[in-house]
């Protein structure tokens, strides 16, 4: 008996079911259907409450939204790629040195050789993807297990990095590149108390994404699928809406959208996309959930798991750039431990050992999670290393409620 | 002990045994077992005579797994309702281990073997010959060579486990559990991964324990086998014990029980045919070879020898082939090979759909090509387990399923449904991972997968393994609807019956070589079974 479910077997023909069935029950149904993503976005809100709390709202003034954004921009920026690379099923260890190599040869481009900032961004990002490929091939074509290549490139890509930069920290860049990791959208149009380009691209998203729902349910129905009962679809997208304008209003009031908040949701946007709807992303999820089974239903694995780490070559390569341009300039020691900080934002945002599972603002959810208990423990004067103990002990409890959820809702 | 010949028909020199009506050596009364939302068992009574192999059967979902988890100690006591009494005291299991203190040990369907370790050390694993925490290798060595003797396996005990074939892992798994004192034996599908030898093998050393004493308790889908060696058959049905029927009056006597009798008491009726009738295909290109393989050849992955050879044979629009062979007879893996070389190394011959040569060196080139390969082994090769049945379903097909490069998911959730109708996939949603699944839904997932693929030739290796009575002739109802619709089947089955009831014509297959070809009006078991079981070398005139 492995196919004992949780709810009735009878589920009412799919065009009854929103008129038949109680909102309250629907909305049951949803949350214990996605409780995974759902938990951790509640964790995620109580943890940002408990801080908010703690810090007297110093957590959610503006100017420090601003800072927690671009202080994990670049760890989030890794934990999407990872969560990738995870659901693959396979890891990847060498990230952290990766955005140390990038970010030195980034700064020779531009210090030493005076390249334009955008061209020294743009072979950054290629000689990440070469990084990448680099990696893929070793991982996809001849069989070596990522862990060892990733590993192996650990310690090549640092030394690498030390060899590049002499062992000497270069700097300063050009104005340009800093401003992708310090910078904000430019200000417009007349005074008006707030960011005027920020309040206009929020309530772009805010209609987007209103626009988006709209069309996503009129499509089910034209397919005849379950949609949501239309109260609880409005109140669905009034909650979205409501904390799109309180992002945007908060950073509206300070120096509105940093640039590295746009570079993060574009990939958010585009990541999400692909792994959801793109033949592409659905073969890496077949590939991470049963290998053997993907292969025989027509996955070229050997070329999906290649790409998925080019993917993770020019993410890391983007986190080097942003993580230079932070700091204003290229160390031998960036990037220590971030590989570690991507992985576990990827675990803590739903992603399993086995591979299969996760999803894109699963590992967003992770890596804020990690962020807000960063500056929220600082905020309050936490030691570095008590922060590492709660860190450490947030992923344990993370993985265990996934563990334990996952063995109540498989009732052998 | 006994004297035991190659056929359970021998007599025995036992004596005391017969109509043996003393007290049962487990009486289980009154056993319910509920999970949220699902009475798994319902008030089940089973009683088990000493010295008895006890077969219990019944369709996928009937409660069989449950019973035996309750009886093993799995689910502990106070998790279900009723009693257990073993050997005539009331028994209580905590859990697994202390089942096995009383003797009572059970092996399960995916053999419980660590591949890495030694037959000795496997058998003694959680319970080594060891003093004060000290491994005795000498005592270790010499009991399990006692145990191979007993279970008759000629191996070294040292030999590691993944080096033996699955037949000589099962004799493994007994024992280990004779080296516990076992005097009740549960053994769930016991020859399910076993050839025709091996299982032989294994139910006469089934019959010889009964003769040594060891009460057996075997669930089994295989009727055939239940009437061969079993003395009574308890059935369940939706979780209730349906009937306890006596297979035979003593040990040694013939079945009196048939077949259609059982399986009347697992569907609750009597199945008028258990295979749908076929229709003739009459449409565009009928009677054109749709499917043509010539001089294929397979070589062995890593070991120097040919494992299928020179093999040529046709499928013609709305036709169902058959490819009929023992265990290692090369019949998956030439359909893998063919099938964009997924096992072994391609050694010449070719292929062509509707009188086209095509090449078939990727998976994806063969789907192209129109071909689709349903494995015998679903859930290795055949599903996401931890994927929902829609994305499985969709997975062959979703680059027709796309629009900008994008997956339709609204269309993606209308096939799924669609298909959880027309092939009755019984599923609350189509959201519900597969693993939550029975085997015969899952089948139904893999099928629904490949026919949305829309392929013109279908591949079946082993269609109806490990499901039920019901849902083998949903899978072949479905399997002749394709054919009349004018699909290509080439039906791989190590079931004779099925084979016969299900095919227009039958290959069969010994040691990688074709060795016979016979039409339906023609195909007996018995000439089916002497072309399998032919001498490759000296090729049967068809």
């Amino acid at each position: 008996m492995t196919t004992t479910q949780d709810r009735t077997p009878d589920a009412p023909a799919p065009d009854h079911l929103p008129e038949e069935r109680s909102t309250g029950a629907i909305l049951l149904d949803v949350l214990r259907n996605n409780v995974r993503q759902y938990g951790m976005l509640i964790a995620l809100a109580l943890i940002v409450l408990l801080f908010q709390i703690w810090t007297d709202g110093t957590l959610l003034l503006p100017n420090n939204v601003s800072n927690l954004v671009q202080q994990n921009s670049y760890i989030l920026i890794l934990a999407i790629g990872m969560m990738v690379v995870i659901i693959a099923g396979h890891i990847d260890l060498s990230v952290g040195s990766l955005v140390a190599f990038v970010g030195a040869i980034a700064a020779v481009m531009m210090v030493d050789y005076n390249l334009p900032w955008v061209v020294a961004l743009v072979l950054s990002l290629a000689i990440g993807a070469v990084a990448g490929a680099w990696q893929g091939f070793w991982i996809a074509y001849v069989g070596i297990p990522s862990f060892i290549v990733t590993l192996a490139g650990m310690l090549l890509f640092r030394g690498a990095t030390q060899i590049v930069l002499e062992g000497q920290s270069v700097a300063p860049f050009p104005g340009g590149f800093q401003q992708i990791a310090q910078g904000f959208i430019p200000e417009m149009g007349p005074y008006t108390q707030y960011h005027n380009p920020t309040l206009v691209l929020g309530l772009l998203a805010v209609v987007a994404l209103v626009v988006q729902q709209v069309r996503d349910r009129r499509r089910q129905r034209a397919h005849e699928l379950p949609v949501l009962p239309p109260a609880l679809f409005g109140a669905k997208c009034a909650a979205m809406a409501a904390a799109v304008v309180v992002v945007t209003l908060t950073l509206a009031s300070y120096h509105g959208v940093p640039v590295v908040l746009l570079i993060l949701c574009g990939l958010v946007l585009v990541l999400g996309y692909v792994m959801r709807n793109a033949v592409i992303g659905r073969h890496i999820y077949a590939l991470g959930g049963n290998k053997a089974a993907a292969k025989l239903s027509g996955v070229r694995d050997k070329r999906v798991t290649f790409l998925v780490f080019v993917n993770m070559g020019v993410l890391a390569a983007l986190a080097g750039c942003v993580y230079a341009a932070r700091l204003n300039a290229a160390t031998p020691q960036a990037g220590l431990m971030f590989e570690l900080e991507a992985i576990a934002a990827a675990f803590i945002g739903g992603a399993s050992m086995r591979g299969g599972v996760g999803t894109v603002v699963g590992a967003v959810i992770g890596g804020l999670v990690l962020g807000v208990l960063n500056n929220g423990m600082s905020l309050v004067g936490i030691g570095t290393d008590v922060q590492q103990v709660i860190k450490g002990l947030v992923l344990l409890a993370a993985v265990g409620f996934d563990v334990w959820n996952k063995r109540r809702a498989t009732t052998t | 002990m006994t004297a035991t010949g190659s056929d359970t028909t021998t007599t025995t020199t036992g004596g005391a045994r017969g109509r043996d009506e003393a007290a049962p050596v487990l009486e289980m009364r009154g056993i319910t077992k509920t999970f949220p939302g699902v009475t798994a068992l319902a008030g089940v009574d089973l009683a088990v005579r000493p010295r008895e192999i006890h077969a219990v059967c019944g369709e996928n979902g009937a409660g069989k797994s449950t019973l035996m988890k309750v009886l093993s100690g799995v689910h502990p006591h106070g998790s279900y309702d009723g009693e257990i009494e073993f050997r005539g005291e009331p028994v209580a299991f905590r859990d697994i281990a202390e089942s096995e203190r009383r003797g009572i040990v059970i092996i399960h369907q995916e053999l419980a073997l660590v591949p890495e370790l030694s037959i000795a050390e496997n058998i003694f694993l959680g319970n080594e010959q060891a003093s004060r925490g000290i491994i005795s290798w000498g005592a270790t060595l010499r009991a399990a060579a006692r145990l191979l003797r007993r279970v008759g396996l000629p191996d070294n005990p040292q030999t590691r486990v993944g080096e033996l074939g699955v037949g000589k892992q099962q004799l493994v798994e007994i024992a280990k559990a004779l080296s516990k004192e076992v005097a009740l034996l549960i053994l769930d599908e016991p020859t399910a991964a076993l050839n025709d030898e091996d299982s032989r093998n294994l139910l006469q050393l089934i019959l010889d324990l009964r003769d040594e004493g060891i009460a057996c308790i075997a669930i089994s889908h295989k009727l055939e086998e239940i009437r061969r060696i079993a003395d009574s058959v308890t059935i369940l049905r939706d979780g209730r014990s349906v009937e306890t029927l006596r297979v035979r009056e003593t040990p040694d006597a013939a079945p009196e029980l048939s077949e259609d009798r059982i399986i009347r008491g697992m569907v609750g009726r009597d199945l008028g045919s258990r295979f749908p009738e076929r229709r003739t295909y009459r449409g565009a290109g009928a009677g054109q070879v749709a499917f043509e393989v010539s001089g294929w050849t397979v070589r062995h992955p890593t070991e120097q020898r040919t494992v299928v050879d020179d093999v040529s044979l046709t499928v013609h629009r709305g036709e169902i082939v058959g490819i009929a062979g023992l265990m290692g007879a090369g019949r998956t893996e030439l359909a893998m090979n063919v099938f964009g070389r997924s096992y072994g190394i391609y050694d010449g011959g070719t292929v062509a759909v509707n009188g086209n040569p095509v090449r078939t060196r990727t998976v994806p080139e063969a789907i192209a090509h129109g071909i689709a390969y349903v494995t015998e082994d679903r859930k290795t090769f055949g599903l996401n387990l931890i994927d929902t049945v829609h994305r499985n379903i969709s997975l062959t097909s979703l680059p027709g399923m796309t629009r900008r490069g994008a997956v339709d998911e609204h269309e993606e959730q209308q096939v799924a449904e669609r298909y959880r109708q027309s092939m009755n996939i019984k599923t609350p949603t189509v959201f519900e991972p597969v693993d939550r699944l029975s085997g015969g839904n899952q089948q139904k997932v893999v099928l629904s997968k490949w026919i949305h693929a829309d392929p013109d030739v279908l591949i079946l290796d082993e269609p109806t393994r490990g499901i039920d009575v019901g849902s083998k002739f949903e899978i072949y109802t479905v399997v002749e609807r394709l054919a009349a619709e004018g699909k290509a089947v080439l039906f791989i089955s190590s079931e004779l019956p099925e084979l016969l009831g299900m095919c227009d014509r039958i290959y069969a297959m010994s040691a990688g070589r074709l060795t016979g070809e016979v039409g339906r009006e023609n195909a007996t078991q018995e000439l089916l079974m002497r072309y399998m079981t032919a001498d490759a070398e000296l090729k049967v005139p068809t």
